[in-house]
């Protein structure tokens, strides 16, 4: 077990766990910020992902100590009362059935337009293959992302 | 104008103090809160909430709390339900809060999710619960203004006397509308006055999904809480020898490694207690890396099972003894055994007319055999529980799809009473019949009362995936007999699977053909199936839809108009008597999906496939444009007529069948499970290959018959036919036909 000081969200955490930990387990068990998932442990669905100073990662392969001060954000810091864009879009084209994958994919689609405010639909694609939905709601995220990128 | 009598479910009528609200609200928060709240509406919640029925209180403000019956697994039952009883209560939607009732068969009745039934069953009961209490609203108007029950009307939560020009909320008569005797009867509104049914809805738990919210059966958390993960054995045919613990205990943050045997000798199993690893290793510790860690420092011999067999009490009562053979078994040979069957007489389901002589006399003979793999669920959120045993009462909190068949197996397992089970219904990440086999409670149960503590149970993918309860691999051969003027004469359906056989003697096209013979087999097996959406159908459709359009290129006809000759003959001059479907239902989709496809012009630069079917008694028809791109199928848009009677929450319904159609072309192209030794040979997503966002349809569009017809299901029928319409399309595009699934299977390619 070690202390690791983290920037979550814009506030310092400190957490005393394992240092092998991934980022996932630290977010769901030693602070309670569950909105970030497991789905499958290696970095293949998606669901955990979080932004590591703005940039796209699986958080479940993620150690802790590979993080150091760098900015970490996740669905619950993406806005403040879920204001970004992207999480308008998602209410405005209903996308969600279970909804077990979405923060995953709006983590993904938030750091895409980020990089790129006008994505085609091939970038749109390939910024996120790695997030799988097993509802099939695909259709309704990518004509959400193409919603935000018009208003944000 | 229907009445209704209030004695149907009359017992969801009994105000319950504790169970309809409180307990969940306070104890739970976290769960019932899936409505998010702006400050200014946490402002506006009433002082004092008055309970009309156990479905719901009205705030002194006007704000109505509905409780949701059933378990949301994202069909969206926690908004169309809601809808249903706000409609009757003529309430403002604006104004509603969705909470979701816990499990309580006697306030809620069936709290079932499956089968497509979710909004066909609770059709007139909720209906009838808001209409029961805008009655008792009236009722307590009349009597505060001393006028007459029938000059009492209502409009978006507000009463409203007109002669004498009075009104008032509902919240200022709540309190004395909660006194009120529940009426015998109420009326419902007739189709035409809905404000709210037949309107597109928001999801009530959409801005608490966007933002992170816990919700799931996962995000579950409680005070001195610890985790458990399993081991189960490595292959089906395996069961527990022994453990040696020693050096798992010893890493840091576990608690205990515990075995945990399911069920009691000699426990009779419900038909949903299917479960092929009834002794596992459990590991409890502190944080769930912990005992992830730990749980690779088991060192657990297994050993062969002996064969045995089990009497297992079916959904309706009836009992069926289940041959579980011994050996572990492999893809290969469960293919060689299937070839074995399928070559021999099955055994005959329907027989009409003469086939034999048809197939004697036929100018030309069809014969086609499709076959589809085993398929895991592959839920996003892997199964888990929260439970917590304290001396004989246990409290679990679940994502699961049919709590009232998993409460006497804990019941039993635990050896408590029924009664002493307090269950949470938490939101399911996906179900897709999965969740319907709860054995995971009983384990999490189990686990909580041998290491005395909360706990919550979390499978790894790993362990999710390889758990069992998987779509069957099913095998049909299919073979038409045509005359010489390519008139179809007869058509034979032998159909199997391991362990199940796949077939519907009585569907399309049964009931169309003078000589028609269905057959089935079934081979034993030690590996677990379950319901996987729209189960049988899932095969069932593609293969006879595919076959369909064979028959139609070799008889020269318009696939459409092929069906749709076959139906006329159906709904004119049926053969036989037991045909479970409405020819006239089944050709308006096709029909429909005809005309909003734009049929007879496709466009030349897509190849079209189309397939309809019927199940769960809904009608579905699909047109998929497709193009090949370097070789790869590439699904344009689909085009889809549904027919489900009245649709409740349209845009939801769009979104379910839209669904539908990219998971049926996800697993139609690449969904596969194999097994070698008994083991599966997939564990994870780097290798079990799911649909993703490049490979879904570009553009997808949903058409329902519009009717009167009361609803019926959606969140399955949607699903089979897509399979047929890809295969159709496909086999424009390539000129090749695709028998077996996954058509895009690792050694197979295109063209």
């Amino acid at each position: 077990m070690a202390n690791f000081k983290l920037n979550i969200n814009g506030k310092k955490q400190d957490v005393n766990v394992d240092p092998s930990t991934p980022i996932l387990w630290v977010l769901r068990d030693s602070l309670q910020l569950v909105g970030t998932k497991y789905g499958c442990g290696i970095a293949q669905c998606g669901a955990c992902t979080v932004h590591i100073n703005g940039a796209a990662m699986r958080s479940c392969q993620l150690p802790v100590s590979a993080v150091g001060d760098k900015k970490i954000t996740t669905i619950e810091g993406l806005s403040e009362n879920g204001t970004h864009a992207l999480q308008k879009a998602w209410i405005e084209h209903d996308v969600p059935q279970c909804g077990y994958c979405q923060a995953g994919q709006i983590m993904s689609a938030s750091a895409l337009l980020k990089d790129n405010p006008n994505p085609s639909d091939a970038d749109i694609d390939a910024a996120m293959h790695g997030n799988i939905c097993r509802c099939g709601t695909y259709t309704r995220i990518k004509a959400a992302i193409k919603t935000a990128s018009k208003i944000g | 104008m229907s009445k209704i009598k209030t004695s149907f479910g009359r017992r969801s009528f009994l105000k319950s103090s504790a169970v309809a609200g409180g307990g969940m609200m306070l104890g739970f928060s976290w769960l019932a809160s899936c409505q998010s709240k702006t400050e200014e509406e946490v402002m506006a919640m009433p002082k004092e909430w008055f309970e009309i029925n156990s479905y719901l209180k009205i705030g002194d403000n006007g704000i109505v709390t509905i409780l949701s019956p059933n378990p949301e697994f994202g069909q969206n039952v926690r908004t169309s339900m809601p809808m249903l009883i706000a409609e009757e209560l003529d309430v403002d939607w604006k104004n509603v809060i969705v909470e979701q009732a816990n499990y309580h068969p006697e306030n809620y009745g069936f709290q079932f999710t499956g089968g497509s039934r979710g909004i066909m069953s609770r059709w007139e009961p909720l209906r009838m619960t808001g209409a029961s209490a805008r009655h008792m609203l009236r009722e307590a108007a009349a009597k505060a203004w001393q006028v007459p029950l029938d000059e009492i009307t209502t409009d978006a939560g507000v009463l409203y006397h007109k002669v004498s020009n009075k009104s008032a909320g509902y919240g200022e008569m709540a309190s004395a509308a909660a006194e009120i005797p529940v009426p015998e009867e109420v009326k419902l509104k007739e189709v035409k006055d809905f404000k709210i049914i037949g309107k597109s809805h928001k999801n009530v738990d959409a801005k608490s999904i966007v933002t992170g919210e816990p919700m799931f059966g996962v995000d579950f958390q409680k005070e001195g809480m610890l985790i458990a993960m399993i081991e189960h054995p490595p292959a089906f045919g395996m069961t527990l020898k022994s453990i040696d613990d020693t050096e798992a205990k010893a890493m840091p943050g576990i608690k205990d490694v515990v075995s945990v045997k399911s069920y009691k000798d000699g426990f009779e199993k419900g038909g949903f207690d299917t479960n092929a690893f009834s002794e596992i290793v459990a590991i409890v510790g502190n944080s769930t890396w912990e005992v992830m860690q730990a749980k690779k420092k088991l060192k657990i011999e297994w050993q062969l099972i002996e064969a045995y067999s089990e009497t297992v009490v079916g959904f309706r009562g009836d009992k069926k003894t289940v041959n579980i053979p011994a050996g572990l078994e492999s893809t290969t040979s469960h293919q060689i055994q299937m070839e074995a069957l399928a070559a021999k007489p099955g055994k005959v389901v329907r027989k009409d007319g003469n086939p034999d002589k048809a197939f004697k006399d036929a100018a030309k003979i069809i014969e086609r055999t499709y076959s589809a793999p085993f398929l895991a669920h592959n839920c996003m959120e892997p199964m888990n529980a929260f439970a917590h045993v304290q001396g004989d009462k246990v409290h679990v909190a679940a994502p699961l799809q049919i709590p009232a068949l998993i409460i006497p197996t804990i019941a039993s397992s635990l050896d408590i009473p029924v009664e002493n089970i307090q269950m949470d219904l938490t939101r399911m990440g996906g179900g897709f019949g999965r969740r319907a086999y709860a054995h995971y409670i009983v384990e999490a149960a189990l686990i909580s009362k041998q290491v005395n503590a909360p706990i919550k149970l979390i499978y790894t993918r790993e362990d999710d995936m390889t758990n069992g309860i998987y779509r069957p691999t099913y095998q049909a051969t299919y073979r038409a007999a045509l005359d010489k003027n390519n008139n179809l004469t007869a058509l034979h359906i032998k159909a199997g699977g391991v362990p199940e056989s796949p077939l519907f003697a009585n569907r399309f096209p049964a009931g169309a053909l003078d000589n028609y013979l269905a057959e089935e087999w079934s081979i034993d097996s030690n590996i677990t199936i379950g319901a996987f959406r729209a189960p049988r159908s899932n095969f069932m459709a593609g293969a006879e839809q595919s076959f369909l359009d064979e028959i139609a290129e070799a008889a020269g006809k318009d696939p459409i108009q092929f069906r749709l000759d076959l139906l006329q003959r159906a709904a004119e001059n049926p053969v036989g008597e037991k045909n479970d479907y409405d020819a006239e239902r089944y050709a308006g989709v096709l029909k429909l999906v005809r005309e909003k496809s734009n049929w007879d012009q496709t466009p030349s630069n897509v190849s079209r496939g189309v397939s309809a079917y019927f199940c769960h008694s809904t009608y579905a028809a699909h047109i998929l444009d497709l193009t090949l791109e370097e070789g790869k199928p590439v699904v344009q848009k689909v085009c889809c007529a549904i027919d489900c009677g009245i649709v409740v929450n349209p845009d939801a319904a769009k979104n379910m069948a839209e669904g539908a159609i990219t998971d049926g072309i996800g697993n139609a192209l690449y969904g596969e499970l194999t097994f070698k030794d008994g083991a599966p040979e997939k564990k994870n997503f780097d290798t079990y290959r799911m649909i993703r966002m490049g490979e879904a349809p570009k553009e997808i569009e949903v058409h329902f018959v519009q009717n009167e017809i009361n609803p019926t299901g959606m969140g399955e029928p949607p699903f089979p036919p897509i399979f047929g319409a890809l295969s159709n399309a496909i086999y424009k595009a390539s000129g090749k036909r695709h028998y077996q699934q996954p058509f895009l299977g690792t050694k197979k390619v295109i063209g």
